[in-house]
C-alpha cells in the first residue's frame, strides 16, 4: 500500500477557485454592519422610488426581530456587523463585451467560461460584486418582449411589475434571512417572459463575490406569463478569504397558468461561505415549476427550494444534489405545497459526505385538503464515502386530505470495498474509482443540466473530491 | 508469466490459502478445479489485489514483478485481469462509459471517440450483445448471464496478458456458456494466458486447457493434462478427498 499523504501535504485543499482580483470599487458602504441609516443609504445610491425604501427599512425591522434559526446548521459563528452590505464595482454596466473591464474578463477567464459559450448562449447576466456587470439579450428575445436584466434595472425599467409581484411570493417576515436580503438587495435578475414566448436557449447569471467580509444579496424575481417557457441558470464561484461570507439571496418565480420554469442552479462557494437562500416558485394552474439544485463548498449551506401548487393540475419538481466534505454541512432539500386539486410533485435528493462532512435532507410536503387526487413522491438517496462521515434525513409531512398519493423513499449507501475494488481491477486509480461512483450516483441529476453545466458539475465534484483517498 | 510460491492467505484471522504453488506460462491456459470451500476464489482475488485479504507467506510475480508491491490498478496496467464471480453494480455509470475509461487507463495511449466506439460494437457483436445493452448501468438489474457476458466484454476490450476467472461458468446455461468460450477463445494465442477457477469441468469442453490442477483445502493436491478433468468429472470430488485430503496424506 503507498503511504498516507495527508491533504495538507499534497496542497489539494485549497479552494481551487481562490484566486482574487485587486478591489476597486466605485462605491461601498463606509462601515461594516447594518442600521436604518445604511439601508437608507443603498436605497438613494441606487434612486430608488419611496415605496422600495419603505419596504427596505420594513423589512430590516423584521430582520431585527426575528431570532437566528437554531435548527438546521449551526449559525452563532455568523457576525452580522462584520459584514459590508453593499459594494458596487463600477458606475454602469458594460453595455457589450468590449465595455468590461479587463480584469472582470480575466475573472471570468479563470472561471472557464469560454468566450465561445459566453457569445453562443445568448443572455449573459453577470453578477460581480453586488452589480450585474455583464448583461447582453438577444435581439429576437427584445422583440418578442421578453425583459431579462438585472434587477436594479428591472426596478427602474419596469416598476409597476417589479411592484406588482416584489416580495409576494417571499414575504421579507418569512424567515430572518428573506428579511436580510429583503433590506439590503442589490442586483440579481429580473425576468419577464410574454404569454406564449418560449425562450429556447437557458438564460443564465454568473454570479462572484469578490469583495472580504461582504455579504452578496441578490434578488431575483422571474414571472413566466401564460403558456410561456424559461429555463434559467445560476452558477456560482467565490473566492477563498479567511473570514467568514454570507450570502443569502431570495429567488421568486411565478408561472402562470400553462407556463413552465426551470431553474437550475450550481453553487460552489467558498468553505468560509455561509449560503442562506430562500426560493420559492407559485405554479398556477397546470404550469409547472422546475428547480435543479447542486450545492457544494461553503461552510454551511440551508436552501430548500420551494413549490407552491396554487392551481389545478399544476406540476412541482426539485432535483438537489449536495456534497458536504470536511467541516462542511449541506442541509438543502426542498418543499412542495398542494393547495389545489390534481397537482403532482416530485422531490428528488442526492447527497454526499465525505470526512468530516455532513449533509442534511430535510423536507417537507404538505398537502391540503381540498387537494384531492395529488400525487407526491419523495425520494433521498445519501452516498458516504467513508467511515466518519454523517448524513440525516429530516421529511416533514403533513397530509390533510384523504384521497391523495404520497410516496417516500429513501437510501443510504456506502462506497464499498468490493466497488472500489472492482473498479480498480480494471486499471483506475482508487481516486478515480471513487469519482466514477460518485458521478454515477449524481447521474440523475446531472443529466437534467444542459451539458456543459453537467460537465461543470461532474469536474466541480471531482475537484472537491482531489486528495480525499488517502 | 505468473509464478506463485508457496503462497498462504488469511481472511479475518482464518487460513484459506495453505501454501499453494503454480507457474503458469506464457500463451497457456490453466484450469483449476476443486469444490467449494476449497479456496479457489480466495486465490483470485489475492491474485488481483483485493483489500480483504491478508497474504502472510509465500510470493507472487507477474513478469517478474512481485504483485504484492502494486495496488489492484497497477496490476491491471501491467496486463492481469480478474474476471468477477460477483461483478459490483455501479449505478449511474454507463457500460460504455466504464469502457471507455478502463481502456484509456490500462493503455498508454488515449483511443479517440469514434475508434472506441468501433471497438465497443465489435466486442459486443463476439459476444452476442445488444448494442443498446452500452447504454445500460453498470451491472445494475443485469441477469447473472448478463453480468458473466459483461466480464469476458471487458476481457476482450483490456486485452490483458492474464485472465483469472474466477467461476465465470457458474449458473450459465449452455448458449451463454458458448457464447463466454467463444469470447475467451478469441484472446487465445501466443500472449494471453489465463487461468480458468471452475466447480465445475462443463466450460473445459469449450475452453481446452494445456493443464488442469485439484486444489483441495487450500492447496493444489495434483495437477495433470485435460484428462484429469474427465477423470474428476467421473470419479467426483470425493475421489480427490479420499486419494488426496488430509486423512490420505498423513
Amino acid at each position: 500500500m503507498p503511504e498516507d499523504k495527508t491533504i495538507q501535504e499534497l496542497g489539494l485543499d485549497e479552494y481551487k477557485f481562490g484566486f482574487r482580483d485587486p478591489e476597486e470599487y466605485f462605491f461601498k458602504t463606509p462601515r461594516k454592519g447594518i442600521d436604518p441609516e445604511i439601508v437608507a443609504m443603498i436605497s438613494k445610491h441606487k434612486n430608488e422610488p419611496e415605496w422600495m425604501l419603505e419596504f427596505r427599512l420594513k423589512a430590516l425591522e423584521s430582520f431585527f426581530e426575528k431570532p437566528t434559526p437554531q435548527w438546521g446548521g449551526n449559525l452563532n459563528d455568523l457576525d452580522f456587523d462584520d459584514i459590508y452590505y453593499y459594494i458596487r464595482p463600477m458606475e454602469n454596466q458594460g453595455r457589450s463585451w468590449d465595455d468590461v473591464p479587463d480584469d472582470i474578463k480575466n475573472t471570468f477567464d479563470k472561471l472557464g467560461i469560454p468566450q465561445a459559450e459566453r457569445e453562443s448562449l445568448a443572455g449573459v447576466g453577470a453578477q460581480y460584486e453586488s452589480e450585474v456587470v455583464y448583461h447582453s439579450l438577444k435581439e429576437e428575445w427584445e422583440k418578442s418582449g421578453v425583459v431579462f436584466m438585472d434587477m436594479d434595472g428591472g426596478l427602474r425599467e419596469h416598476e409597476d411589475l417589479v411592484r406588482e409581484y416584489f416580495g409576494t411570493i417571499i414575504p421579507p417576515d418569512d424567515n430572518k434571512f428573506a428579511a436580510l436580503n429583503s433590506a439590503v438587495w442589490s442586483g440579481g435578475s429580473f425576468v419577464y417572459v410574454p404569454p406564449g414566448v418560449h425562450i429556447d436557449i437557458p438564460l443564465q447569471a454568473y454570479f462572484r463575490i469578490n469583495a472580504e467580509n461582504m455579504g452578496q444579496f441578490e434578488r431575483t424575481l422571474i414571472i413566466a406569463d401564460e403558456g410561456s417557457y424559461v429555463h434559467y441558470i445560476e452558477g456560482c464561484t467565490a473566492p477563498t478569504y479567511t473570514t467568514n461570507s454570507l450570502h443569502s439571496a431570495v429567488v421568486e418565480l411565478i408561472a402562470k397558468p400553462n407556463a413552465r420554469i426551470r431553474y437550475s442552479t450550481i453553487q460552489n462557494w467558498s468553505h468560509n461561505t455561509y449560503n442562506l437562500v430562500t426560493k420559492r416558485g407559485a405554479a398556477y394552474e397546470n404550469s409547472t415549476i422546475e428547480w435543479v439544485d447542486g450545492n457544494l463548498g461553503s461552510k454551511l449551506t440551508m436552501k430548500y427550494p420551494a413549490v407552491y401548487l396554487l392551481g389545478e393540475g399544476a406540476r412541482g419538481e426539485i432535483l438537489s444534489v449536495a456534497y458536504a466534505g470536511d467541516g462542511q454541512h449541506q442541509d438543502a432539500g426542498g418543499k412542495v405545497v398542494h393547495a389545489a386539486p390534481n397537482t403532482s410533485s416530485l422531490i428528488t435528493s442526492k447527497s454526499i459526505s465525505r470526512g468530516t462532512g455532513r449533509s442534511t435532507y430535510r423536507g417537507l410536503l404538505k398537502v391540503h385538503e381540498g387537494a384531492v387526487n395529488s400525487k407526491s413522491r419523495v425520494e433521498c438517496d445519501a452516498l458516504l464515502l467513508d467511515e466518519h462521515a454523517r448524513t440525516d434525513t429530516y421529511p416533514y409531512i403533513e397530509i390533510e386530505e384523504k384521497k391523495v398519493n404520497t410516496e417516500h423513499e429513501a437510501t443510504v449507501s456506502k462506497v464499498g470495498e468490493d466497488q472500489l475494488f472492482y473498479l480498480m481491477s480494471r486499471g483506475l486509480s482508487e481516486e478515480e474509482a471513487m469519482a466514477m461512483v460518485v458521478n454515477g450516483f449524481i447521474e440523475p441529476i446531472a443529466k437534467e443540466l444542459p451539458l456543459e453545466y453537467a460537465i461543470e458539475l461532474n469536474r466541480l465534484i471531482q475537484l472537491e473530491m482531489e486528495g480525499s483517498v488517502g | 508469466m505468473l509464478k506463485i510460491e508457496n503462497l498462504q492467505v488469511e481472511i479475518d484471522g482464518q487460513e484459506i490459502v495453505k501454501g499453494l504453488d503454480l507457474e503458469v506460462g506464457k500463451g497457456e491456459i490453466h484450469a483449476i478445479m476443486g469444490p467449494n470451500g476449497s479456496g479457489k476464489s480466495t486465490l483470485a482475488n489475492v491474485l488481483m489485489g483485493h483489500p480483504r485479504y491478508e497474504v502472510t507467506g509465500g510470493s507472487v510475480t507477474f513478469q517478474g514483478e512481485d504483485v504484492f508491491e502494486l495496488e489492484a490498478d497497477e496490476r491491471a496496467k501491467l496486463g492481469m485481469f480478474l474476471a468477477f464471480q460477483y461483478p459490483s453494480e455501479v449505478p449511474g455509470v454507463s457500460v460504455a462509459n466504464f469502457l471507455r475509461t478502463a481502456v484509456n487507463s490500462v493503455r498508454e495511449e488515449e483511443i479517440s471517440p469514434m475508434d472506441m466506439y468501433r471497438l465497443i460494437q465489435d466486442k459486443m457483436k463476439i459476444m452476442q450483445m445488444d448494442p443498446k445493452f452500452a447504454e445500460r448501468y453498470l451491472n445494475e438489474g443485469f441477469s447473472g448471464g448478463e453480468k458473466k457476458r459483461n466480464e469476458i466484454l471487458q476481457m476482450l476490450m483490456l486485452e490483458p496478458k492474464l485472465a483469472i476467472m474466477d467461476e465465470t461458468d457458474s449458473g450459465l446455461d449452455i448458449d451463454a456458456l458458448q457464447v463466454v468460450a467463444k469470447g475467451v477463445n478469441e484472446l487465445r494465442g501466443p500472449d494471453f494466458s489465463a487461468v480458468i477457477i471452475t466447480h465445475y469441468q462443463r466450460i473445459l469442453r469449450y475452453i481446452e486447457p494445456d493443464h488442469v490442477h485439484v486444489m483441495l483445502d487450500g492447496r493444489i493436491v495434483t495437477s495433470g493434462g485435460k484428462d484429469l478433468a474427465h477423470e474428476l468429472e467421473d470419479k467426483g470430488y470425493e475421489w480427490v478427498r479420499q486419494e488426496f485430503g488430509a486423512g490420505a496424506q498423513s
